[in-house]
């Protein structure tokens, strides 16, 4: 190879000590995109819907939730049709949550391959949280019809706030899902844990509730939770309200924070993955 | 010598046994810090996989590491390919290595070959571009034209095999690390991925080598290295450090654990012809059965014999003192027998030894198996296509072949 003599590399006890090598994640890069494309394309080989499960699991979610929530139980929408209301929820919802439990169980379901050949290991849970996001963009063109279905006129600009957003839940999924797929390594109670989890924390997100429904003494708790900002920011942005700031810059700082503790926790344990999955 | 590309200076790697850190439940872990409250570590057996390597090796060197199971040999090359990380020393390379450690580590059974040799690929650091270069050669050297859009589940090992060296030897690596992978492919491919092996280190470029192939790793290896208990025993050129490695490793030996009174093989082994021990003679080396023998007082000496079985028990061969006309002592003493046994006689493979003392109308002593040796091939035509012949022994056949 030409760039041989580049390669160069000294290999000693860390002593606990890592710094994430940026270098050598772009020389990765194509890596990245083929473990991605892996897991999508096994995920669906031998299924007969194949890729439609990836629009089918929150347009399922909505009707079920419009039924149970929206009809019988008459939860409020905050004036919107309740189907378009939960769907606009479960967008981003459904996305962290796939992204964080396949990243979560990553590394152990990987175990093979970590232990038999090096490459950056964060490029596993990345992966999971690439592949999930696959399936988010093809749920996202489905909101196209589900809004034209119940006649809700997008507003066009305030729309691109999704872009943002979105990649704010992918950072905070990525934070999640690394110090959960660390977590998972050392201890196998957290592949049993993270279901249950992510069930909890839907509850505490405004997914299938307005947040106007949570009492304001609860407002300040409720802001902690990153989620929560995302996914009323979310909700107001394509219908053309405003989105609320305050909440929304709390949301970062939280998803800031989370992700350095996921790092940190991943890169602390990442020396030993190969000695102890 | 040249410039190193690979220098390891007092590589050392300990795993701890029983220590608290590889619990794999929380509860478990929990458990633990609180019964090693004041005494962290109490119990931990710290036990050391590599101590204290160091190594320089240069572009173009062809290396073979041996040694026992559990030597280290895979600790040393997972800390070379960067899987885990040393416990003390360091190590320093100056190219991109590519290890094979396992066959097909990567795939994935249910996407097909040519999918597979993409992933794989970028697993060991290809770029995508590099693998479209070099697709078709990596498909035609693994053979697996016919089958390149096929799950690879529905490929025979050999197959398998066969597409993950392709994909390992085409990434033009400085350093190139193979573990044992070759013992699972068919004979031709074998052959096939040492030749290539060969034209990787005569190309300037480095192979680290470790099997148990003894054959192999002297007919590849420019060089050889041993390894013992965690330690780098031996450097040197291929033929000195496997011999002193079979001298060593697994010395088979017979010894006779009680006294009966009459004549008796009180111990036999093997031995070289300089009467060295031996553990495991090469197929292209004369070695020596040696047994030494008691006949006690009163008695009026005893004839001597071995026998060579196969392992299912079928003598090959057998041989006594008088075939050769040699007259066995006539009185009581200790003596010892060395029986020398040609070279090229014996394939590669495994044999038991029995040993007999009698005399005219009553057996003393029969020993079957006294004990059981391996001849390892030696680098002779006979093992270039495999190292498992039919049969037992080589005949020197003659022959000619002309125009009928």
């Amino acid at each position: 190879m030409s760039q041989g003599a580049d390669h160069h590399l000294l290999i000693r006890p860390s002593g606990g000590r890592s710094r994430l090598d940026l270098q050598e994640l772009w020389r990765y890069r194509d890596l990245l995109l083929v473990l991605t494309w892996r897991e999508i394309s096994i995920r669906y080989k031998q299924t007969l819907l194949g890729g439609a499960w990836a629009i089918l699991q929150p347009l399922l979610s909505m009707v079920v939730f419009s039924i149970f929530l929206g009809r019988l139980a008459g939860l409020p929408s905050d004036g919107i049709p309740y189907p378009v209301f939960s769907y606009l929820g479960l967008l981003p919802w459904t996305y962290f949550a796939n992204a964080v439990s396949r990243s979560g169980a990553s590394l152990v379901g990987n175990a093979n391959l970590i232990s038999k050949v090096y490459f950056p290991r964060i490029l596993i849970p990345l992966a999971s949280v690439l592949s999930a996001f696959v399936d988010f963009l093809l749920s996202c063109v489905v909101l196209v019809g589900v809004m034209a279905w119940y006649h809700v006129a997008p507003d066009p600009l305030r729309s691109l706030w999704l872009v943002p957003l979105s990649l704010l839940v992918a950072i905070l999924a990525t934070g999640v899902g690394m110090g959960l797929s660390a977590l998972n390594v050392q201890y196998r109670d957290v592949q049993h844990a993270v279901p249950f989890l992510m069930q909890l924390w839907m509850y505490a997100t405004p997914v299938v509730y307005p947040a106007s429904l949570v009492p304001e003494r609860y407002r300040t708790l409720f802001a902690l939770n990153p989620m929560a900002g995302i996914t009323e920011a979310y909700r107001a942005a394509p219908l053309g309200r405003a989105v609320d700031m305050h909440s929304l810059l709390v949301s970062c700082a939280v998803v800031v924070v989370l992700f350095a503790l996921g790092l940190w926790r991943f890169q602390r344990t990442e020396r030993v993955f190969a000695d102890v999955v | 010598m040249k410039a190193p590309i690979l220098e390891i200076r007092g590589l050392g790697k300990s795993y701890r046994l029983g220590a608290g850190r590889l619990g794999n439940s929380l509860r478990e872990a929990l458990v633990e810090s609180f019964s090693s409250f004041g005494r962290r570590d109490a119990g931990a057996e710290t036990l050391w996989a590599l101590r204290d390597v160091s190594l320089a090796i240069a572009a173009g060197e062809a290396v073979g590491v041996i040694g026992r199971n559990g030597a280290g040999k895979s600790t040393l090359l997972k800390i070379l390919s960067r899987i885990t990380e040393p416990t003390e020393g360091e190590l320093e390379l100056w190219g991109r290595v590519a290890s094979l450690l396992e066959v097909g580590t990567g795939f994935h059974p249910e996407l097909t070959g040519r999918e597979n040799i993409y992933l794989n690929g970028t697993i060991l650091g290809m770029r995508r571009r590099e693998i479209d270069r070099r697709f078709d050669e990596i498909v035609a050297f693994a053979e697996v034209e016919r089958f390149v859009d096929t799950p690879v589940k529905r490929y025979s090992s050999g197959m398998y095999v066969r597409l993950a060296f392709a994909v390992a030897a085409h990434l033009e690596p400085e350093i190139l690390v193979v573990d044992e992978v070759l013992a699972v492919g068919d004979a031709a491919f074998q052959k096939k991925c040492l030749g290539k092996m060969s034209d990787i280190a005569s190309g300037g470029r480095t192979v680290l080598f470790v099997s148990h192939n003894m054959a192999a790793v002297q007919r590849l290896c420019t060089r050889a290295v041993l390894l013992e208990h965690g330690r780098l025993v031996a450097d040197g050129t291929p033929r000195d450090v496997v011999a002193r490695y079979l001298r060593e490793e697994g010395r088979p030996r017979y010894e006779a654990a009680t006294r009966s009174g009459k004549p008796q093989v009180l111990w036999a082994e093997l031995r070289d012809p300089q009467d060295r021990p031996l553990a495991r003679p090469l197929s292209t080396d004369p070695f020596v059965l040696t047994l030494g023998y008691l006949v006690p007082e009163g008695w009026r000496g005893a004839r001597v014999g071995i026998g060579v079985l196969s392992t299912d028990g079928v003598p090959i061969f057998t041989s006594d003192s008088r075939d050769a006309g040699v007259e066995a002592p006539g009185a009581s003493g200790e003596y010892v027998a060395r029986v020398s046994v040609p070279a090229d006689l014996l394939l590669a493979g495994e044999f038991h030894l029995s040993t007999c003392l009698w005399d005219e109308g009553e057996i003393f002593d029969w020993q079957e198996p006294a004990l059981t040796f391996a001849i390892e091939p030696g680098p002779s035509p006979l093992y270039q296509e495999t190292t498992r012949r039919k049969g037992f022994v080589h005949v020197p056949c003659a022959w000619r072949i002309g125009a009928a």
